[in-house]
């Protein structure tokens, strides 16, 4: 029974495990079936899909920086360079504790903490593995004591690359500018491809104005990485395009000259040459180091040139707004001739002070006396204003204002540099929709000797002076002379005409550039310090004394009492020589006292030097070009629409750039 | 014939089964190949894990000559003692890599979790053969508070991995015992009540948000969704014939991580591709189902029931390792079997096939 029992349950029991078998092998079927169809799907399937992302892994495409373009001067002397240098770089991921790390490293060399902070910020924005800089610019002994150490800072190398550096930067600080490390704000308007593996940017002058033209296109490589992003090989590789090299107009031996006369001084000046409107040199004062910029100010350096009284980075040539006194004269001479409101025989009676009709107010001439009487000639060569204050008021404010826009007063003179204010030349009009005001006489009077609301930039006073030598042909100031787009071509700029001032008579202009002429070489002229026996041509100017501080109306201006900063500013503009001018000048010294003793000398020496290089008959040889006579409106409106405007020029050169990279 | 005959019958005698050791020495030359590979051909790592299968065939032999009886005796004394080191891990077991799963022996650390793959379904397996099955439902609730114990301690460690084959040894030994498909499917519904509710009362947001992310990975492509989605590029850019052994650019490149232990087997899809995967479960396939057949030859209920887990648990490592890799599973640590590179679970898995060959070459000739 027992074991009949035994039987029957093994064979129960054999039967359901049996059972339970099968399931099991119907189970093991089914999950590998399961299994080769997911496997099927993914390697048969979806191969290709897969394919693409194992592609996209392993290869990573790495921007390589292209070189940016050198600016060189007219005679090709270099003012940008780019010249390698050794930056520290630390690469986080390969460190253990980063502030232990940098604190080893500064006990080393130093380490500001404005690199801490850079550093830090970068830290956030890199890709992994990648070394981030912070310190530039090391000097071989810091890269020897670096290099020695090595073997203690896990994560840190040096890497050697190309940073840019400025020759003549304190000369040209204001003209050339710099580059910058990008900022935030740059970061979203700059190109991203472009500006991929560009670590700086332009940020003033020259290099911020041109920087589409310096900085080139980026390079490519296709790289092989690894997980960890570092490079095993490469696998293609695009090189990049450098960037475009500049020639400026600018004369480095004019502006180290001009720097030197400047020493001490605070001003501006603004040498054009008349003949194309190229600037030859652009000087404010004081300047500045364009090199401590380039990696990155520290704070302190900064401060100090930031917040100084003599405003050092303040470019005075395009943003200084100052009231042009005498050196406006010149102009308003011709004004009054060329609109037939006096003639050359004009002829006044000075007694030291103007009185408009019916009012008591004393406008005073500087000279307390008076100047007796008075015509054209004398009037600019000894500087007569109350001859000038009857003129203004003769002409009326309003035409005073059109014949002077016609020499770029008030006016952008549209210079390839970015950012110039575009001073004041008032106007009835200008005063009711600024001021809401009407306008007074006396401000008509006032604005005569270039005083009240009329306010000139040093480039402006440069650029009006060059349109008078020239005989009324108003160019477009250019520092850029030509652009080298690839190893074969170069892109001169061409002179741009913005306007011609219409001539009614030829012999108003040579009337005034005579008397212009009797400032410097005549007796009594305001600037007869400049004339030199030896000088081998004529140089025609006009001083100016800008005041900066109003005197009284019974007070006395007594120079020694006045404190430094409220002393009149010195003025002066000239061109040379007076048959062919060559060269056009504008000077400006705050609170330099007298044109005549301050601003000439400094002119003397720049137009001296600039001369020196022509030969005595092309300075005297080739008479005055005789200014074309202009009748009608539309031939100066033609000259007008003739004009290139920077932006526009710049488009177009990038558009050639472009064919050239396809082509 | 009748060499192989004669062959056969040479093993035989060793207590070893010779078509289940040639498919093993396959699978492991196989494993042994695409380790090289994986491992960025390293020879050190090769040589650690040569021991080791040596050390596992050594305990998968030495196994095979204890007959299945002894072994059943043994079966309550080696759960127990597993118990206590679970038990024991937990108070003074070594951490690593936020587990605590081993224990320090001085010479070597062990982890008993590991043994328990083992000792629960041979536990099991003496319990439901000690009287008929299928159990009633008393010794059926005996059976899976058993099986609990062990589960929930090694889960605590956390281990999901080791606790998920635990689990799924001893339910296979409950399932083979011949469970009632009405009390399966009663099982399977309180499984799912209890969940449930678990989900949507329980269970935090942040806790759900895991359990989601552990399901569908691509989600969190560079926190827990990295693993899976890179497995899958190697799997997927294998293509048919695979991009050549030592050529897989997934896994040298570093992109694949845990290339050489619970990713193995997407390095070999890379490099072998689906020709080469077809091989690799027909190996597979061959070896379970020869585990299959030794148990359905086995001599009595504890053989059956601990055979069949034993084989039908080596099934879930397969599946559940792949299904993983490839994307249709939850990533759990379960390596695949006896290639990826890891000490103690290629032990545990041939001291299974050792009690299997036990079983097959200890069978006394009287049943018809």
């Amino acid at each position: 029974m027992h074991e009949r029992h035994r039987i029957t349950d093994h064979f129960t029991e054999l039967r359901i495990f049996y059972n339970r078998s099968i399931i099991a092998i119907l189970l093991a079927f089914v999950l590998f079936s399961l299994l080769a169809y997911r496997l099927f799907y993914l390697q048969i399937t979806n191969h290709e899909h897969f394919t693409t992302l194992s592609q996209n892994n392993r290869v990573s495409v790495q921007a390589i920086p292209p070189t940016r373009g050198i600016i060189y001067d007219r005679n090709g002397i270099i003012l940008a360079e780019n010249l390698p240098s050794y930056t520290l770089q630390v690469t986080p991921e390969q460190t253990t504790d980063i502030d232990q790390l940098i604190i080893q490293i500064s006990e080393l060399v130093e380490i500001r903490d404005i690199d801490i902070k850079k550093f830090k910020k970068e830290v956030r924005r890199k890709r992994r593995f990648e070394g981030i800089p912070l310190k530039f610019r090391l000097n071989d002994k810091e890269v020897a004591i670096i290099s020695v150490n090595l073997h203690k800072l896990p994560g840190v190398k040096i890497q050697a690359e190309l940073s840019r550096f400025y020759p003549f930067g304190t000369e040209t600080s204001h003209v050339v500018g710099y580059v910058g490390r990008i900022n935030e704000k740059e970061l979203k308007t700059l190109s991203s491809t472009n500006y991929s593996g560009s670590t700086h940017t332009g940020k003033l002058g020259i290099e911020r104005s041109y920087e589409e033209q310096l900085h080139g296109t980026v390079g490519f490589q296709k790289v092989e990485t690894n997980v960890k992003s570092r490079v095993l090989r490469v696998l293609e590789r695009e090189n990049p395009i450098p960037g475009n090299d500049i020639t400026l107009n600018l004369d480095i031996e004019l502006q180290k000259l001009s720097t030197e006369a400047f020493a001490g001084k605070r001003g501006a000046l603004v040498a054009i040459d008349p003949n194309t409107g190229h600037i030859l040199s652009m000087l404010s004062m004081p300047n500045y180091n364009a090199n401590l910029f380039v990696n990155g100010i520290d704070v302190k350096t900064y401060k100090a040139l930031n917040t100084s009284w003599e405003r050092p980075l303040f470019n005075r040539t395009v943003l200084g707004n100052y009231p042009p006194g005498s050196t406006i004269k010149p102009f308003m001479a011709l004004a009054g001739l060329e609109l037939n409101v006096i003639d050359q025989d004009h002829q006044i009676y000075c007694p030291g002070f103007y009185r408009l009709k019916g009012k008591a107010h004393k406008y005073r001439d500087w000279k307390k006396w008076g100047h007796g009487k008075t015509n054209i000639n004398k009037s600019i060569v000894q500087s007569c204003d109350v001859f000038y204050y009857d003129l203004a008021f003769q002409l009326g404010i309003d035409r005073m204002h059109d014949f002077m826009t016609l020499f770029g007063f008030g006016e952008k003179s549209g210079i390839d540099i970015l950012g110039e204010r575009r001073g004041l030349m008032p106007s009835k009009k200008w005063k009711k929709e600024a001021r809401n005001q009407v306008w007074y006489p006396g401000e008509t009077v006032i604005a005569g000797i270039g005083q009240g609301y009329v306010l000139v930039t040093p480039l402006q006073l440069a650029l009006a002076t060059a349109t008078l030598a020239n005989g009324g042909i108003h160019y477009q100031p250019q520092l850029v002379k030509s652009i080298k787009t690839s190893a074969t071509e170069t892109i001169q700029i061409k002179p741009k005409i913005q306007r011609k001032v219409a001539i009614n008579q030829n012999s108003n202009w040579q009337h005034v550039y005579q008397a212009m002429t009797d400032v410097i070489h005549s007796a009594r002229g305001t600037a007869r310090r400049l004339n030199k026996p030896e000088l081998r041509y004529q140089i025609a100017g006009k001083t100016g004394t800008a005041q900066v501080f109003t005197v009284a109306q019974d007070a006395k201006y007594n120079e020694d009492e006045l404190d430094e900063r409220l002393k009149d500013h010195a003025l002066f503009m000239a061109f040379a020589p007076v048959k062919h001018p060559r060269i056009a000048i504008a000077i400006v010294v705050e609170n330099g006292g007298h044109g005549g003793a301050v601003a000439a000398p400094i002119a003397g020496q720049v137009i001296e030097s600039y001369l020196s290089q022509f030969s005595d008959e092309e300075l005297n040889s080739s008479p005055i070009k005789k200014p074309k006579v202009i009748k009608t409106n539309t031939e100066k409106e033609t000259a007008i629409k003739a004009i290139e405007h920077v932006p526009e020029i710049r488009k177009t050169l990038q558009i050639k750039h472009r064919e050239h990279e396809h082509g | 014939m009748a060499s192989r005959a004669a062959q056969q019958g040479f093993f035989f005698r060793l207590h070893i089964d010779f078509s289940l050791l040639m498919g093993l020495i396959i699978l492991i030359i196989l494993g042994q190949v695409i380790l090289y590979s994986a491992s960025g051909e390293n020879m050190a790592l090769m040589q650690r894990q040569g021991i080791r299968l040596g050390i596992a065939f050594v305990v998968m032999i030495t196994l095979a000559q204890i007959s299945p009886d002894s072994i059943r005796r043994w079966s309550p004394i080696i759960f127990l003692a597993g118990l206590i080191m679970l038990i024991a891990v937990l108070l003074v077991g070594t951490k690593a890599l936020g587990a605590q799963r081993w224990l320090n022996l001085g010479l070597f650390r062990f982890q008993p979790s590991e043994m328990m793959k083992l000792a629960v379904p041979m536990m099991l397996a003496w319990f439901l053969a000690r009287e008929m099955i299928p159990p009633n439902k008393k010794r059926l609730l005996v059976a899976v508070i058993i099986l609990m114990i062990p589960v929930l301690l090694i889960a605590k460690q956390p281990d999901l991995g080791t606790s998920l084959l635990v689990t799924s040894a001893g339910l296979f030994v409950i399932f083979m015992s011949g469970v009632s498909w009405k009390l399966i499917l009663a099982f399977i519904i309180a499984g799912a009540t209890f969940t449930i509710p678990m989900w949507f009362f329980l269970m935090r947001d942040y806790q759900r948000q895991r359990v989601l992310t552990m399901f569908n990975p691509e989600s969190d492509p560079l926190g827990s969704g990295y693993h899976i989605i890179q497995s899958k590029i190697a799997i997927g850019s294998g293509g048919s014939f695979g991009k050549g052994w030592l050529n897989g650019t997934q896994s040298h490149l570093e992109f694949l991580p845990e290339r050489h232990t619970d990713f193995i087997f997407s390095v070999f899809a890379e490099e072998f591709g689906f020709s080469g995967i077809l091989v690799l479960l027909a190996i597979y396939l061959f070896i379970v189902l020869r585990g299959i057949y030794i148990t359905t030859q086995a001599h009595g209920t504890f053989s059956r029931l601990l055979g069949a887990s034993i084989v039908l648990t080596f099934l879930v490592y397969i599946f559940v390792n792949i299904g993983m890799v490839s994307g249709i599973l939850p990533v759990v640590g379960v390596p695949l079997p006896l290639v990826s590179y890891g000490g103690t679970s290629i032990v545990t898995i041939m001291a299974g096939f050792g009690i299997l060959m036990s079983i097959h070459t200890h069978r006394k000739m009287l049943a018809h």
